[in-house]
């Protein structure tokens, strides 16, 4: 509805302005004798007042975006500790260019009108100004300055960890074409030595079983994490770049195959406390009623229907990795830190599961063909076999 | 200085009889060597790249618009492979976003706006009877067509053409078990990409040369148009980034093919460990960008050149701040080349990097703001002609600060983490270097088809097509920033797997409207640019009473473009309404009156 409103929008205006140029051109018949395809003052005139409007159209497609949707933009409501602090930097920087854009577009435009070329008018003849040349210079100079000062301060603060003092949560964000798993690092915090080379069966990450911190290595398929602890990721890829997004916390990091990267942060709200936010609850509420209205259209193509939305942190992948790269995410959940240490309790290590997997597969002992993702299983029985 | 040039100028005096020998249509309009028959050689092949990869965008803005619907359309362009049943597979929807930028960055926006233009106004602007090299030239261009052919080539190859995005980051672009179009067509994506880049070398080796060696007498280079600055450095730009980009493929070519790891290591894919080791995909966007950045202003510069001349001319005042300009193109050029890593915040190279990085990067805003605002000032109490190829400088003078602004936000490290790879930077990029480069290149066909075709383009038409361009690019790009910061990924094929972002898919319906649209009625363009060649008004030698040496040549075309004796130059080529004369334009070549006083810009 909204796109036919424009391209209505768009035909009328355009054939409108059609019109008035070949009405200006009427009105010039008889004056000149042959129509030049230089701008007259007609033209200087129409595009004049065209450009004030476009000034005008800027100005509403700017304020349109603000009222419709001015709520998207993930500034205030920030999960994690350091969000705070990158909302407020992000606040001051778009203020501030909002402020420039507003100045800047409507001397721009409003020149472009109010010096439109007229018979007779003569432009002034100004080439240089070395004081005006200094100003300009120098405003932005300084204002950069305090920006970047403040976002270095803030990106200092984010990037550089020092693991020793803070003794943050060690976890693994293992990415894959086109999952992502977690490893935490269980009671030593330390987590065990993992290379590609050592995938086997359900040790779908390579974690090397030999290795004594890996043996409390606790491998899951959603990620949980306590509030108000310092958590730091180490962050790996099997095979082609991927990136671990988490819009909420302000969280980003690439996963590079053939290197560990990391990123750390304090979540600072637990999934129900952020479900309860008054914003999020006005967003589920919208998302709730739009999924509702595409369900009746589904319904009568006779598709199933859509299931209502609850909020829920995400990680996302955030670097083109392949052909679904738009569906690779995981499911981040934000618990008080007792409900947190209450569902990693009830979590099997993965040494332990690599050994009731190497039982069963003994107890059958049948050799099966190798297949890789539908049934890794058999793939360690091959393998143990020959190891033997 | 200029009186080096002197002698050229006199070598070439002599040489004006042989404009008479006879030209077979072959070496006049396929492989000729004249600079300006070149220059309309690269106008129409970027012409026609251009429409592919608009064209392209289109397609895949219904996707994202309307995800898998099926669309006539699309069975039409893509087929059964790539849209069984008329619904677009998410690798056909890479694949288009890939060659969409390759496309439009390198074919359009790099080739056939500076190989139009620095072809074109290089010789006739410096008062040059052609280019250093005309045969270099003629095979720079025939490079580049080349290339062109490989690019549409692998658009049909078996296994797809290239899909892993523009930046070809491998491993994704390294092996084909990752996406189907790593196979072949990558292959051809890197072939055509290398010649592309000797194409590109020669031509601004080329260009170089031709402005230090080839400047008339008096053109000294404090009296060059800003327009032949801008293509100088850019030239430069590009010879000192190009290698580097072709070492990269070099690299990448052999990762693929002869099974070395420069590139990658640790890679466990489809069920086999790769015997890869020790190479790093970090390094190769470190190669990426140290090209990858400088391109930005290799494709923006010349548009701003174009634009500061448009703007002079058609405000019948003095570019402000001539100097000035020459210094900020200068620090442009030289901070680009520092600049690549802001791309690479979150890579996982080392945050110290990202902070040398931002300053780095916000340092490069005071020479951007400095145009900006001379461009402002230079419209000040001047005397607008508002021809289309002024509303078009106009216009990328409006986009390239609003694009510049939001180009403060990414390149502070801190709030590049929430942003970086979403929406938000497709609009900031768009907005700074796409539309701007195109409102560029737009602004220098209107402005200067009377010189390439001896006719004019209509007035009207160019006005439709400037507004509703206009109004459009920022309908498609102003709402996008939202959608961005609302945390949307970029080259997600749909949204639909995320509730999350359920509220956001009316913004992308608007923003697919405004770019169905506005890919119409470049048609509007597109026409007039045709039919005005074969049938437009004839143009008188000076439509924009312009003071710049090519408009001091014949209209008639011939080899050397000048007949006779190459004008002298004696002013520099901004003196429009300056008192004590009767026009208000006062040509470069015209004698400083006794006593008039040459001004130190």
């Amino acid at each position: 509805m909204t796109s036919l409103l424009v391209i209505l929008v768009l035909v009328l205006l355009s054939v409108a302005l059609w019109q008035l140029t070949k009405i200006f051109d009427l009105t010039q018949v008889g004056k000149k004798g042959e129509e030049s395809l230089v701008a007259d003052d007609n033209d200087n005139k129409v595009n004049g007042y065209l450009s004030f409007a476009f000034l005008a159209f800027i100005y509403l497609i700017t304020i349109y975006c603000f009222a419709y949707y001015g709520k998207f933009p993930l500034m205030s409501n920030s999960a994690s500790v350091h969000g705070k602090e990158v909302d407020q930097l992000m606040w001051v920087s778009m203020i501030l260019i909002f402020i420039v854009q507003t100045i800047t577009q409507a001397l721009l435009f409003y020149f472009s009108y109010k010096y439109r070329g007229r018979k007779g008018q003569v432009a002034t003849y100004f080439s240089d100004n070395n004081k005006l040349e200094f100003i300009w210079s120098s405003i932005p100079a300084i204002v950069l300055a305090v920006l970047i000062f403040f976002g270095l301060f803030t990106w200092n603060d984010i990037m550089f960890i020092n693991e020793k003092v803070e003794k943050p949560i060690v976890i693994e964000i293992y990415a894959q074409q086109f999952k992502w798993t977690a490893r935490y690092s269980g009671a030593d915090n330390v987590l065990g030595k993992a290379n590609v080379r050592l995938i086997e069966g359900v040790n779908t990450l390579g974690v090397d079983l030999s290795d004594p911190n890996a043996q409390d290595d606790i491998v899951t398929d959603e990620l949980h994490l306590p509030k108000g602890k310092k958590v730091i990721f180490k962050i790996r890829s099997q095979d082609v770049l991927h990136s671990m997004y988490m819009p909420h916390f302000r969280a980003q990091m690439n996963c590079v195959p053939g290197m560990v990267t990391q990123f750390a942060f304090i979540p600072s709200m637990t999934t129900e406390e952020m479900r309860e936010t008054p914003e999020m609850i006005e967003k589920v509420a919208n998302i709730n009623k739009i999924r509702e209205e595409n369900s009746i259209a589904l319904v009568a193509e006779g598709k199933t229907a859509l299931d209502p939305y609850t909020f829920d942190f995400l990680l996302l992948c955030n670097k083109i990795c392949g052909a679904s790269h738009y569906n690779m995410q995981m499911k981040v959940v934000v618990d008080t830190p007792e409900d947190y240490k209450k569902w990693l309790a009830g979590k099997t290590s993965l040494v332990k599961s690599v050994k009731e997997e190497q039982a069963a597969k003994d107890a059958e002992k049948n050799p099966v063909i190798k297949d890789t993702t539908a049934v890794k299983v058999d793939t360690t029985l091959v393998a143990a076999a020959s190891m033997k | 200085m200029s009186h080096a040039h002197d002698n050229h100028a006199i070598d070439h005096h002599d040489d004006h009889h042989e404009h008479h020998h006879k030209d077979t249509f072959i070496t006049k309009y396929i492989f000729s060597i004249d600079h300006k028959m070149i220059a309309k050689q690269y106008l129409l092949t970027g012409i026609f790249m251009g429409i592919i990869g608009v064209g392209m965008s289109l397609l895949f803005r219904l996707q994202l618009a309307w995800p898998e619907q099926s669309f006539k359309v699309f069975s039409f362009f893509l087929g059964e492979r790539m849209a069984p049943g008329g619904v677009m597979t998410n690798e056909a929807y890479l694949s288009l976003i890939t060659i969409h930028g390759t496309i439009m960055v390198f074919f359009v926006l790099t080739a056939a706006l500076s190989g139009t233009f620095s072809n074109l106004l290089i010789p006739l602007q410096l008062g040059a009877r052609d280019m250093a090299s005309g045969l270099l030239n003629m095979i720079s261009y025939w490079l580049f067509f080349l290339s062109s052919v490989i690019m549409v080539w692998s658009l049909f190859v078996e296994s797809g053409p290239a899909s892993a995005g523009w930046t070809i980051y491998p491993p994704l672009s390294a092996l084909p078990q990752a996406i189907s179009g790593s196979g072949m067509g990558m292959t051809l994506w890197l072939v055509s990409m290398a010649i592309f880049i000797a194409a590109s070398l020669l031509g601004s080796l080329n260009y170089i040369v031709t402005v230090i060696n080839l400047r008339t007498k008096g053109m000294s280079l404090t009296r060059m148009p800003l327009t032949i600055w801008a293509f100088f450095i850019t030239a430069v730009i590009g010879v000192i980034s190009f290698p580097v980009l072709l070492s990269a493929a070099l690299l990448l070519i052999m990762d693929r093919s002869f099974g070395t790891s420069f590139f990658l290591s640790d890679i466990y894919l489809a069920g086999e460990v790769l015997n890869y080791q020790g190479g790093s995909p970090v390094l190769f966007e470190h190669l990426f960008w140290f090209l990858g950045h400088p391109e930005v202003y290799i494709i923006l510069l010349p548009a701003l050149g174009i634009t500061s001349e448009v703007i002079a001319t058609n405000s019948r005042k003095p570019i402000f701040g001539y100097r000035a300009m020459i210094m900020s193109i200068l620090a442009i050029a030289f901070l680009s080349t520092i600049v690549w890593g802001h791309h690479m915040f979150i890579s996982g190279m080392n945050p110290f990097l990202g902070s040398v990085f931002t300053f780095t990067t916000l340092l490069i805003a005071i020479p951007s703001a400095v145009k900006a605002f001379n461009y402002i000032t230079t419209l000040w109490k001047g005397n607008l002609q508002l021809n289309p190829a002024m509303l078009f400088s106009i216009g990328l003078v409006s986009t390239f600060i609003t694009g510049g602004l939001t180009g403060i936000i990414l390149g502070d490290s801190t709030l590049d983490i929430n942003v970086h790879d979403t929406y938000f930077v497709v609009a900031h990029f768009h907005l700074v270097m796409g539309i701007s480069a195109l409102y560029g290149m737009f602004a220098g066909i209107y402005h200067w088809f009377p010189k390439m075709f001896g006719r004019m383009l209509n007035k009207t038409l160019g006005y439709v097509h400037f507004w509703v361009t206009a109004v459009c690019a920022y309908g498609v790009f102003f709402p996008m920033h939202f959608i961005g910061m609302a945390g949307l990924p970029r080259r997600y094929y749909e949204n639909t797997n995320f509730p999350l972002f359920d509220d956001l898919q009316d913004v992308n319906v608007l923003i697919t409207t405004f770019a169905i649209v506005g890919g119409v009625f470049q048609l509007v363009f597109l026409y007039n640019f045709f039919s005005s060649i074969f049938y437009g008004k004839r143009t008188v030698q000076n439509p924009w009473r312009s003071n710049t040496l090519e408009w001091t040549a014949p209209i008639e075309h011939m080899h050397g473009n000048w007949p006779g004796e190459i004008p002298e130059v004696h002013r520099w080529p901004y003196d429009y309404s300056k008192p004590g004369h009767d026009e208000d334009f006062v040509p470069q070549n015209v004698p400083m009156k006794p006593g008039e006083e040459e001004l130190h810009h």
